[in-house]
């Protein structure tokens, strides 16, 4: 295939894409001194454009293409009606500083979608603000430092985080100024009781928990986790990250936790985008309500009994604005669609189905390859070992190799606790046939690993690149096509 | 409706080949007491259903496809080409994931690359990277950035109080954990000026931040200003409207250090303030404390050019604790529409939209600067927005031109800076045409003040110099 | 595992070796931690004359993969850096006990013979395996 070349490649001195219309008022003098000379931006006809990013397009794998047993990912079918809904003129074209009288549409949608999101999760005030997950619980940890502080608690500085946490969660723990403490997983793949209870001082503000964990377990002894966190004083933050298989299944708020992102990119099915963007709303319990960052939707009491104002208010000790404006609104507007076509039964059915994929393929996989925790029912991943006996060949030449079978690989090397970690979440809108599927691709990929593991050394064999030199990219950094190299 | 294609037959034989009876067996571990909730949700419907359902919704909005709007500060109404939904609507990009396996998702990859190639174009910078969630959390990461630069070391950041309200404020959202010094936006007075920042540097200092142009739409003196704070071993940030860069002088060519800001005019809609753009570049020298992800260029193992996340190192999902910001996701999606619309646009378009916003600005400005209790300042060279002062509260004056004229008015400055009651920050684009100029106009005009005997002009309280002003 | 018998070893994975003719110290990291972190691409140095405690950062190795801190095995104060590491860093891959990274004057030399020695370093690190 040969490669699609660079914008700045395409592009000829003198052509245009588009035109503008000529100025219908007089000119203004243009200030002198201030203007720039040149401005090195690519020039294209419009078909050029065009074809060079649909050639581009191809290039790419996605879900309207293929399987993504992604863990952690959940990269659910995106709806096309997601798409149609947020491309309604009426929300598109709201500038967000509009009266809020002309935007009620707008702000009824954010308020009843904050409702949703409670009555799902089972907490009591919902922000919609944080943009991503990563953000909302940057958000989280800020609400638990900002409660402390109101009940002039100054003594606690740490967050205890589970080994098994995602990266961002000792990441938001820094920026929020806390200390991370990691505490170990147990035999199991639940928090280690005893550890906790060690780790549990008034120097403690928190614990961030993943429930199901990354390992794709239910934590059996998750209430007592949390209540050990809370009768030394702390709070339980909880990644919302893995939410789909807990749909109408249990609700976070019932189990102890206080604070909780979501993520409508994963759990709400609104599109990853090639990365973003994505939409982290928190949810809290009454207590830490105040704390919530905003402005959020609220409905006017004042209001006259046969209109419904809703109006933005800032909650009243918030942490602050976490973003401009309200949130990624176009992102809420999608998830909202998406909860008003499943209901309260076809939500329950979505984890429902999630859990059950993610147990067919560890029940089909389990011969093959080694599933540290095979023997516990998971919830919608699970995580497997890319180790083949009498083979050298590891996860990441498994993840290789999977994409010559036209699957997307599953999540490598994380969590970080099992070695050689492939994380597999098929989530619930794949069908048996695409299991089948995978399965048979697995296991083919476990006999190449001992009769032509070089197979696998080289992959991927037919993608638009072979293996791409990681190391040359990071030594000789070229970020910018118009300067020169490093 | 859901989106499942299993059938009663195949949950069954997956069932069996798990060995459990039924679907709540796989739920064992969920404490009995909480287990399968009744949720009160409005039943399901369906998707012919929802979209009536958010027709009705959306048409109980006001929108600027409808109303002429000159509503600026941080959000504008730009032409978006058509070329750029086009785009955005192929499920090859949108549908797919962070390209973290590069070998099938070089679509991502190259289109990135070529973001930050044209961002680091306009902004006159060295390196991009591939965004953060929209301006206001962008200009938070440079301040972040300034810090971690520092090493720790210096822990004050100036801040111009003319950087947009709601950047200023998430900046101290961010870093309210961090043990720093934010100063400048309030503790000065507020009319402050470039030179007071200056005044407040010092080898504390890790950044001194302005926006450029600033939130009034005006242009600030930057002459020997990079000097100045480079000279107290302090960086220059400066957050900056990407339309503004196609015509003036960008910070690049100034010195800046950092040059961030919302990227959501390049192509992006307005869609109630989200989902954005957060545009970030830096000087080279600077990458390795930048956040977010980075597309860096290499090639295979048959030695042909391929794009790959690079720098992942500094990243949440290696570094942890130890990160330079636990960012996580980009704006992937609205990375590709402003690569789209700039690809699209080209060095000429752009100018030319640049240069459609400032003659449209203009010619608003000196037409309602003519009218009686009207004052627009100009004690500064603007771009597309400007400050005008109003004769009677905003609120009133936005009223009027909605219920009357169908006009959606400017932003009330009042409710950000307690010197500004009563002006309004009026932004014009490309969209709007003179005949929506001219109502305007017409509208502010009756809510002129009678002529009185020996009337008195007070003039906005920024204005400097003397201005002329036109005979009527 | 490669170990150098004339170094002392700190648990972060540090070699040192006292050059005693020149009251100086060298240090570097151990074969075992470049294969562990794998083709480095970037080494950040610390400055000529700084003076740092036993445990504290004086740098970072950074391989696609991570990121790691560097820290002093012994308190002194630096004397020279490797400036043949910024272009290639990979010298540490190729031979991690030959490719020093700074060298200093220990202002407690007594703390050298408080580390462990090869036999004892490459136990513990036998040891820190899954």
């Amino acid at each position: 295939m040969t490669q699609e070349p660079l914008v700045y490649e395409i592009s000829a001195p003198g052509r245009c894409g588009v035109e503008m219309p000529e100025p219908d008022v007089p000119l203004a003098k243009l200030p002198e001194g201030m203007l720039r000379d040149d401005l090195p931006l690519p020039e294209l006809a419009q078909v050029d454009v065009v074809r060079h990013y649909l050639r581009l397009s191809q290039l790419n794998y996605s879900v309207d293409q293929g399987f993504y047993p992604l863990g952690s990912c959940t990269m659910k079918y995106n709806p096309k009606v997601n798409e149609q809904a947020a491309r309604l003129p009426g929300f598109v074209l709201t500038h967000p500083h509009q009266d809020l009288e002309t935007v009620q549409g707008n702000l009824v949608l954010m308020w009843a979608l904050q409702e949703f999101l409670k009555e799902i999760s089972g907490f009591a005030a919902v922000s919609l603000q944080p943009a991503a997950g990563a953000h909302g619980e940057l958000a989280g940890i800020l609400i638990i430092r900002a409660y402390h502080h109101s009940r002039g608690d100054v003594r606690r500085t740490k967050i205890l985080i589970p080994d098994s946490a995602h990266g961002t969660n000792p990441a938001s723990t820094t920026m929020a100024g806390y200390t991370t403490v990691a505490v170990k997983s147990d035999a199991r793949g639940n928090v280690d009781l005893d550890a906790l209870k060690a780790a549990c001082d008034d120097t403690v503000a928190g614990i961030m928990i993943t429930n199901p964990n990354t390992l794709g377990l239910f934590d059996e002894h998750i209430e007592q986790a949390n209540n050990l966190v809370h009768d030394c004083g702390g709070l339980v933050y909880g990644d919302g990250a893995n939410l789909n298989a807990l749909l109408g299944v249990v609700r976070p708020g019932d189990l102890g936790f206080d604070v909780m992102h979501f993520n409508l990119h994963k759990t709400f099915s609104t599109p990853h985008g090639g990365g973003g963007p994505g939409s982290g709303p928190v949810g809290v319990t009454e207590e830490l309500a105040r704390f919530l960052p905003g402005p959020i939707a609220a409905i006017d009491e004042e209001a006259d009994e046969d209109e419904l104002l809703v109006k933005l208010v800032m909650p009243e000790n918030s942490i602050g604005r976490v973003k401009s404006f309200y949130g990624n609104f176009g992102i809420l507007v999608r998830a909202y669609t998406y909860i008003r076509v499943h209901g309260p039964q076809g939500l329950r059915r979505v984890a429902e189905h999630a859990v059950l994929n993610a147990n067919y393929l560890q029940a089909r996989l389990k011969a093959t390859y080694p599933i540290p925790h095979a023997d516990r029912v998971c919830m919608h991943e699970f995580v497997a070992q890319g180790i083949i006996e009498g083979s050298d060949a590891r996860a990441l030449d498994i993840a290789k190799r999977l994409i010559d079978y036209d699957f997307h690989p599953p999540t490598n090397y994380f969590p970080l606790i099992v070695p050689e970690a492939l994380m597999i979440e098929p989530t619930e809108t794949e069908s048996k046939q695409t299991l089948d599927r995978f399965v048979e691709a697995m296991e083919k990929i476990a006999q190449e690993a001992k009769e032509s593991p070089q197979l696998l050394h080289d992959a991927p064999h037919i993608a638009p690149t072979r293996r791409l030199d990681e190391v040359k990219a990071a030594k000789q950094l070229v970020l910018c096509a118009t300067f020169p190299q490093d | 409706m859901t989106y499942i294609p299993h059938t009663d037959a195949e949950r069954a034989e997956m069932l069996a080949a798990i060995g459990v009876q039924k679907m709540e067996d796989l739920f064992r571990d969920v404490p009995e007491r909480v287990r399968f909730p009744s949720l009160n949700l409005p039943a399901a419907i369906s998707e012919m259903e929802v979209m009536w359902e958010l027709q009705n919704i959306s048409d109980a909005n006001a929108h600027v496809g409808e109303f002429p709007c000159f509503l600026g500060a941080g959000a504008y109404h730009h032409y978006v080409p058509t070329t750029v939904d086009y785009v955005l609507s192929r499920g090859e990009f949108y549908t797919a994931y962070t390209p973290y396996q590069p070998e099938i998702s070089q679509g991502t990859l190259q289109a990135l690359f070529e973001y930050q190639s044209m961002m680091c174009a306009l902004t006159g910078m060295e390196v991009s990277n591939a965004s953060h969630y929209d301006g206001a959390t962008s200009a938070a990461e440079g301040v972040m950035m300034a810090a971690a630069v520092s090493r720790g070391a210096r822990r004050k950041v100036v801040i111009s109080p003319a950087v947009h309200p709601q950047y200023r404020q998430v900046i101290r959202t961010y870093t309210q954990g961090m043990q720093l010094d934010i100063v400048g936006d309030e503790t000065l007075r507020a009319q402050a000026e470039i030179p007071d920042l200056v005044r407040l540097l010092d080898d504390k200092t890790a950044a001194l931040v302005i926006q450029n142009p600033n939130f009034f739409g005006q242009m600030e003196d930057v002459a020997g200003l990079a000097d100045q704070v480079h000279a107290v071993g302090a960086l220059l940030v400066v957050v900056a409207d990407p339309i503004s860069l196609a015509m003036f002088t960008p910070p690049g060519a100034y010195g800046a250090d950092i040059v961030c800001g919302e990227g959501q005019p390049l192509g992006i809609p307005l869609s109630y303030g989200g989902p954005y753009l957060g545009y970030f570049t830096s000087r080279k020298a600077l990458v390795r404390q930048m956040a977010g992800r980075i597309v860096g260029e290499t090639v295979d193992v048959d030695d042909r050019r391929g794009y790959v996340l690079t720098l992942s190192t500094r990243e949440q999902h290696i570094r942890r604790e130890k990160a330079t910001s636990n960012i996580c996701s980009n704006q992937g999606l609205m990375a590709l529409a402003a690569a789209v619309y700039m690809s699209t646009m080209g060095k000429c378009g752009l100018r030319t939209v640049a240069e459609l916003c400032y003659h449209k600005s203009h010619y608003a400005a000196e037409r309602i600067d003519a009218l009686r209790g009207y004052v627009v300042d100009q004690s500064k060279p603007f771009f597309k927005e400007f400050v005008v002062k109003c004769p009677t509260r905003v609120k009133r004056v936005n009223r009027h031109l909605l219920k009357k004229w169908g006009i959606i008015g400017g932003y009330d400055l009042g409710q950000d800076y307690a010197h500004l009651k009563n002006h309004m920050l009026l932004a014009v684009t490309e969209m709007n045409r003179k005949d929506e100029i001219d109502a305007l106009v017409e509208a502010l005009k009756e809510l002129s003040p009678k002529p009185k005997k020996a009337a008195k002009k007070t003039a906005p309280k920024k204005v400097k110099a003397a201005s002329k002003r036109r005979a009527r | 595992m490669k170990t150098d018998l004339n170094a002392r070893y700190a648990k972060t994975h540090e070699w040192v070796r006292m050059e005693a003719a020149r009251g100086e110290a060298v240090v570097g990291i151990t074969d075992h931690a470049q294969s562990q972190l794998s083709d480095l691409v970037y080494v950040e140095l610390p400055p000529v004359g700084k003076s740092l405690k036993q445990g504290e950062t004086f740098g970072v190795v950074e391989s696609v993969k991570a990121a790691s801190d560097l820290y002093m095995p012994m308190d002194g104060t630096i004397t020279a850096v490797n400036t043949a590491l910024p272009d290639e860093p990979g010298l540490i891959n190729q031979d991690a006990f030959a490719a020093w990274i700074l060298k200093f004057k220990p202002s407690n030399p007594a703390q050298f013979d408080a580390l462990m020695d090869a036999a004892a370093y490459e136990a513990f690190a036998a040891s820190e395996e899954h």
